[in-house]
């Protein structure tokens, strides 16, 4: 079952994924221009709720589709134990998840 | 033997042929046998066990296509020797022929198919029936849907070269493989078969569908033409439909 | 390239494969250079650092990367989500796929330099 739940998640957080990597993508095109300064980027973020819960989303999203994807690279990659794996996957879920909302909080906070 | 010797003149030439020897451990034995002008991969190790290695082993048996027995690498690619054409895979008149990949090698170019079967099996690739010699045949609409589905994939004869094409076969020991899935994907769309739900559930669970990456190896190389991975793609959409809103 | 490997699609998920394992691994790292926002002058330190041209070439990777990896998702969600209208693998989308994500790195770099 466990196999299946992973599958099903990765494929919603892949839809999900698709118009939040073309907004992003098209700010980062944006944003590039004339080169990157600290205020510019923050008088963008600073106190909007819309950019907050747009890169929120997007944070938590990635922590679960970005795991399972290396969870299988590792799984066929390396001659790791599927137990190891498991554990490094959910560990790196929750490093993203933790740096990602902390990155989110900093530039919006 | 005169057509044979006529032949050789005709192309003159040699073909270098690389065997592989032995079982797991063993190594390559090169043999030099005429190029003709008309000669498949399985004439070839034919030759080669008749006129100089009586003691070469390899699996044969209609030599036109159709029992799927014959399945080696042939230059790295898993092909039916009876319908390879030398002049179509020979580079510079070298062959190697290799037993197929993802299978325990048994002697020299014959491979143990047991594994490939009893995943055939897990994956619930089994026929179940419930119909008695009383009952009429059953009326399936052939233009149905499910009945398509079912047909794109049924040409399948076993050879297993989906099997030794597939990288997550290679990768993956759970995984039960293009062969046994599309087996489960024809199952699940007839309507006859009683253990629809039980096959789908193998399918989808452990080793099923949901490790298929779409490299699409198997369709690649599939000397039918079938495409497992459409039927495996069609397992994962009832993956993912029974998991909200229920089986239909 | 092994010779049964050597097909467009095999192709296509060798791309979407070490793609998606290069984002991963660079996900972090993005994450905490942001996180440096908490203190406007460390990010302005770390942006002036990426002016560089090295990092600037790796920045236009990653985004290639990124495009790269969304255009041959999506073909997989289409194979995986839709039925395969006549059998077609969409092999015909992947060429365009990596060409698409090569221009969104163009305009990138335009834009960077």
């Amino acid at each position: 079952m466990m196999e299946r739940r992973l599958f099903v998640l990765q494929r919603l957080t892949a839809l999900a994924l698709a118009p939040l990597v073309l907004v992003h993508l098209g700010l980062v095109l944006v944003a590039v221009r004339g080169g990157l300064t600290a205020a510019e980027i923050l008088s963008r973020t600073q106190g909007s709720v819309g950019w907050a819960l747009f890169y929120g989303l997007f944070v938590v999203v990635v922590a679960i589709h970005a795991p399972i994807g290396v969870r299988n690279v590792l799984r066929e990659w390396t001659g790791l134990a599927r137990g190891a794996v498991d554990w490094l996957a959910l560990g790196f879920g929750l490093l993203l998840l933790g740096v990602g909302l902390r990155a989110v909080w900093a530039v919006v906070g | 033997m005169s057509d044979a010797a006529s032949d050789a003149a005709n192309k003159g030439g040699e073909l270098t042929v690389r065997v592989w020897r032995g079982a797991e451990v063993g190594a390559f034995a090169t043999y030099l046998v005429p190029a003709r002008a008309n000669q498949t991969v399985l004439d070839v190790v034919t030759e080669i066990q008749r006129y100089h290695a009586p003691d070469l082993a390899y699996r044969f048996a209609c030599r036109v296509g159709v029992c799927g027995s014959c399945a080696m690498t042939v230059n790295g690619v898993p092909r039916w020797t009876c319908r390879t054409h030398v002049s179509r895979v020979a580079k510079a008149g070298a062959l190697t022929v290799e037993p197929l990949r993802n299978l325990p090698r048994i002697r020299d170019l014959a491979c143990d198919m047991a594994p490939f079967f009893d995943k055939w099996k897990a994956a619930g690739g089994r026929f179940e029936g419930g119909a008695t010699r009383a009952d009429l045949p059953a009326a399936v609409d052939p233009a149905s849907p499910k009945r398509r589905a079912a047909d794109a994939g049924i040409e399948c004869i076993n050879c297993a070269v989906c099997h030794a094409a597939c990288d997550v076969v290679a990768w993956d020991a759970e995984y039960l493989g293009p062969a046994a899935l599309l087996r489960a994907w024809t199952l699940v769309n007839d309507e006859r078969h009683l253990a629809r739900r039980a096959t789908l559930d193998r399918a989808m669970g452990p080793g099923g569908c949901a490790s298929c990456h779409t490299q699409g190896s198997c369709m690649a190389h599939c000397p039918v033409g079938l495409s497992p991975t459409e039927g495996i793609a069609g397992l994962k959409r009832m993956s993912l439909a029974a998991m909200f809103l229920g089986d239909r | 390239m092994r010779p049964h490997r050597n097909h467009r699609a095999y192709w296509a998920f060798l791309g979407h494969r070490l793609s998606g394992l290069a984002l991963a691994l660079f996900l972090p790292f993005h994450f905490l250079a942001l996180g440096l926002a908490l203190e406007a002058a460390a990010l302005d330190r770390f942006l002036a650092w990426t002016d560089l041209g090295m990092v600037k070439l790796a920045e236009w990777g990653l985004v290639v990367l990124l495009a790269l990896h969304l255009f041959f998702g999506l073909r997989l969600l289409v194979l995986e989500l839709r039925p395969w209208p006549g059998g077609d693998a969409r092999l015909g989308w992947i060429v365009p796929g990596l060409a698409a994500a090569l221009v969104i790195g163009g305009v990138f770099l335009i834009g960077a330099f």
